[in-house]
């Protein structure tokens, strides 16, 4: 409620101190805050993994690790970064954050579960990383049966970790779903709400309907390696196909748990440096929703050559090209609303320039390996690890740290070096092509992925791959620098930096602990500006 | 959690971010609803698994279910039914503000949790005694076995089905502690009944899983 006698100095940094206080908080702003530091170290583990990966295959040959310790890294660098980084990445840091900031509410509709999300993910990921002293994990992220089951080290402890950090999705899906139902400001209609609420609105049902499947998954992976229940293992007259049926039908929508809340950032992005109103708000908002619906019809293109029957190949494969119609509604709209804008070439709008290019590049490769002819042949090789790491780097990291430059000033109530800001987009856009581009080459060849090691054809683009691979690095150590340096001593922010015309910039940087002095009542759309 | 008491109400409270309790309530009530089909769609992927195995080891899955005392089972059935009773009176009560009997009828569905745990161990300790363990583990020497080699599934889905619906009596009943607790203090009224109602809609689903788990696993021989 209002109250006549706030103080202007206190925000939801301020008005408590010591660690205790943010680690039992309810504020959905310091729980996002949590998150931020959390993904923010995953993600630097995840990295260097990459980064000694690449030098692995800087040539033919051993170089620094071998092939059993190779297995293991690129497992570690797949299962953190899907499951710690990229899935929690913008829902449960930006989203969290925003989301009752954007649609005038002063907090998620169960704070108290909010909190535990935040040690769902913590626990589960302590767990995971527990397996290292059992001799690592060497199955990939995707734990495929039967040999997830007989491989002899630390893989049960990394399954149970993923199976705790499925619940921290989960709890944070149903807790934006409720909060956007029940927990919008007085004339904040559906059709009046953020692009990006929009999006972390679908994500959020991909979140409760498809996590659950994997958390069975899981638990039945885990019976069957503790108690040999033989559902996943031929010799026990069990299906190992079943296995990749269930994991997928978890794993593929999860995909779109990890593009769709970027796209919503994006949004947003393209819609305050336009100065423009938004090109077709409802075909985005809606296109959003059919993302989230068509994911949960696709999951068998990755079963393509696992042995699936012809005729569900043929409408899997028909249904994910479907998936390309509301993505390219969502391209070409953006598109338009940066026609004839008044572009501010902003940090922000340059990494959502850059999803737009490389999201496409991502998506449309996508769409050549929907076509079952060329995915037997591409199956397992490289174009498919350029494919999705297009659409998951070059679309979801270029959205999050586009959104963190975005909205750094209305969490820190400061601004970043716009100038360095520029430099790690820079190095992470130039470097991420270098790295990923020869990918597509060198699978169109034939390098198969998940090899330790290859033939010599392929080291002359391995090697421009390892070059652009530490560029990208680099980029995201300056970018890390942008961020600390901002926090200290960037140039204090006023509530509205950008002009954006959403409702988080109608209260103070960084926010009271109520969001808003005064209950914000909303009379327009969200993206009104000519 | 940071609860104020508001000027208008006086008596019951609401946490700072919901309007009233009203407010409270109706999104409590909607968050529990988005819980259960999570709940659903987890247990869904079991139900996919069974049907699956059952369409092609039919006549194992018959053999299996053989071992089953359907008389044990039908009782469990029973004993979960009228808790969920039990549950939905203590909610009827607690709207009359009758809090003798929220406790006693809370009291009452805890103990059907007891009595259904109680049945499901003997059960339990009857199929290890035999060697009827699931999978790997499965070393009862009967015919049956040397007719259906891989007779051991059946008891892996059920155990995993049935062992994942008890960890799930288990937690209700752990809920149900906690609004004992909370009614002894006299929380509960007209005004105020949102934890009942929660835990009662998960109980109900509880139940409600159980009402397919024992034909699917006791009744098809």
């Amino acid at each position: 409620m209002a109250t006549a006698t706030h103080d202007p100095n206190k925000n939801y940094i301020n008005e408590k101190s010591g660690i205790w206080s943010w680690l039992t908080t309810l504020d959905h702003k310091r729980i996002g805050i949590l998150y931020m530091i959390s993904v923010m170290s995953f993600f630097a583990i995840g990295g260097t993994f990459a980064m000694l990966l690449r030098w692995e295959l800087f040539s033919a040959g051993r170089n620094i690790m071998d092939a059993h310790q190779y297995n293991q890294v690129f497992t570690f660098h797949g299962a953190i970064m899907v499951f710690m980084v990229i899935i929690p990445g913008i829902p449960a840091f930006l989203g969290n954050f925003i989301l009752p900031l954007q649609i005038g509410a002063k907090d998620v509709a169960f704070p108290r579960v909010n909190l535990m999300s935040w040690y769902c993910l913590m626990i589960g990921a302590a767990i995971a990383f527990f397996s290292l002293f059992y001799n690592g994990v060497d199955t990939g992220w995707t734990f495929y049966t039967p040999y997830s089951i007989s491989t002899q080290n630390g893989t049960l402890l990394m399954v149970v970790g993923a199976f705790i950090i499925g619940f921290s999705s989960i709890l944070t899906g149903l807790n934006f779903i409720v909060t956007v139902h029940k927990l919008r400001a007085p004339g904040m209609s559906f059709w009046r709400l953020p692009l990006f609420i929009w999006a972390l609105y679908s994500t959020a049902l991909l979140q409760i309907l498809a996590t659950p499947v994997l958390a069975i998954t899981l638990l039945l992976l885990t019976a069957e390696r503790v108690l040999g229940i033989g559902i996943f293992d031929p010799k026990l007259g069990g299906d190992p196909v079943l296995f990749q049926h269930f994991f997928w039908f978890y794993s593929h929508p999860a995909v779109y748990i990890m593009i769709l809340p970027a796209m919503g950032v994006v949004s947003e992005l393209i819609a305050t440096f336009s100065h423009k109103t938004i090109f077709g708000y409802k075909a985005i908002a809606l296109s959003s929703v059919g993302i989230a619906a068509v994911s949960f019809f696709v999951w068998g293109h990755h079963l393509f050559v696992s042995g699936q029957s012809e005729v569900a190949g043929i409408l899997f494969s028909f249904i994910t090209m479907l998936v390309g119609v509301p993505t390219a509604i969502k391209v070409f709209n953006w598109v338009a609303t940066l026609y004839r804008g008044s572009m501010r070439f902003d940090s922000p709008l340059l990494f959502a320039l850059g999803f737009i290019f490389l999201f496409t590049i991502g998506g449309v490769t996508g769409i050549i390996l929907a076509v079952i002819g060329v995915d037997v042949h591409f199956h397992d090789t490289y174009f498919v690890v350029a494919h999705f790491h297009y659409v998951m780097v070059g679309g979801t990291l270029m959205a999050i740290m586009g959104g963190i430059y975005y909205w750094f000033p209305k969490m820190f109530g400061r601004m970043v070096n716009e100038f360095w800001a520029r430099i790690s987009f820079v190095l992470i856009f130039v470097g991420f092509n270098v790295t990923f581009f020869p990918q597509f080459i060198l699978g169109a060849m034939g390098m198969p992925r998940r090899y330790y090691d290859y033939l010599p054809e392929y080291q002359s683009l391995n090697r421009i791959s390892s070059v652009g691979a530490w560029t990208i690095g680099t980029g995201f150590l300056v970018g890390l620098f942008v961020i600390i340096h901002g926090m200290r001593k960037g140039v204090k922010a006023g509530p509205n930096p950008w002009g954006g015309k959403t409702l988080e910039w109608q209260t103070a940087s960084p926010p009271p602990h109520e969001n808003f002095h005064v209950q914000p009542v909303v009379t327009a759309g969200p993206y009104e500006y000519r | 959690m940071s609860t104020v008491k508001t000027a208008t109400s006086g008596h019951h409270h609401h946490a700072h971010h919901y309007e009233s309790a009203e407010h409270e309530y109706v999104t409590s009530k909607f968050g529990t609803w988005v819980f259960l089909v999570t709940e659903i769609v987890m247990f869904g992927g079991l139900f996919v698994g069974y049907i699956l195995f059952h369409e092609k080891f039919h006549e194992m899955f018959h053999a299996g279910s053989t071992f089953l005392n359907w008389r044990l089972g039908a009782l469990n059935t029973v004993v979960l039914l009228f808790s969920s009773l039990t549950m939905a009176l203590s909610i009827y009560y607690a709207q009359l503000g009758k809090k003798s009997l929220v406790l006693l009828n809370l009291y009452v569905t805890l103990a059907c949790g007891f009595i259904f745990l109680t049945v499901k161990y003997f059960e339990y300790t009857h199929k290890f005694h035999e060697g009827l363990f699931p999978g790997a583990l499965f070393s009862y020497d009967g015919p049956e076995a040397h007719q259906f080699s891989n007779l051991g599934m059946y008891f892996s889905f059920y155990f995993v089905m049935t062992g994942l619906h008890g960890s799930h009596v288990i937690a209700g009943m752990g809920l149900i502690t906690w609004l004992i607790v909370r009614a002894h203090r006299g929380e509960f009224g007209p005004e105020y009944y949102t934890p009942l109602e929660c835990t009662g809609l998960f109980w109900h689903l509880v139940d409600l899983i159980w009402i397919y788990l024992f034909p699917l696993l006791y009744l098809i021989g």
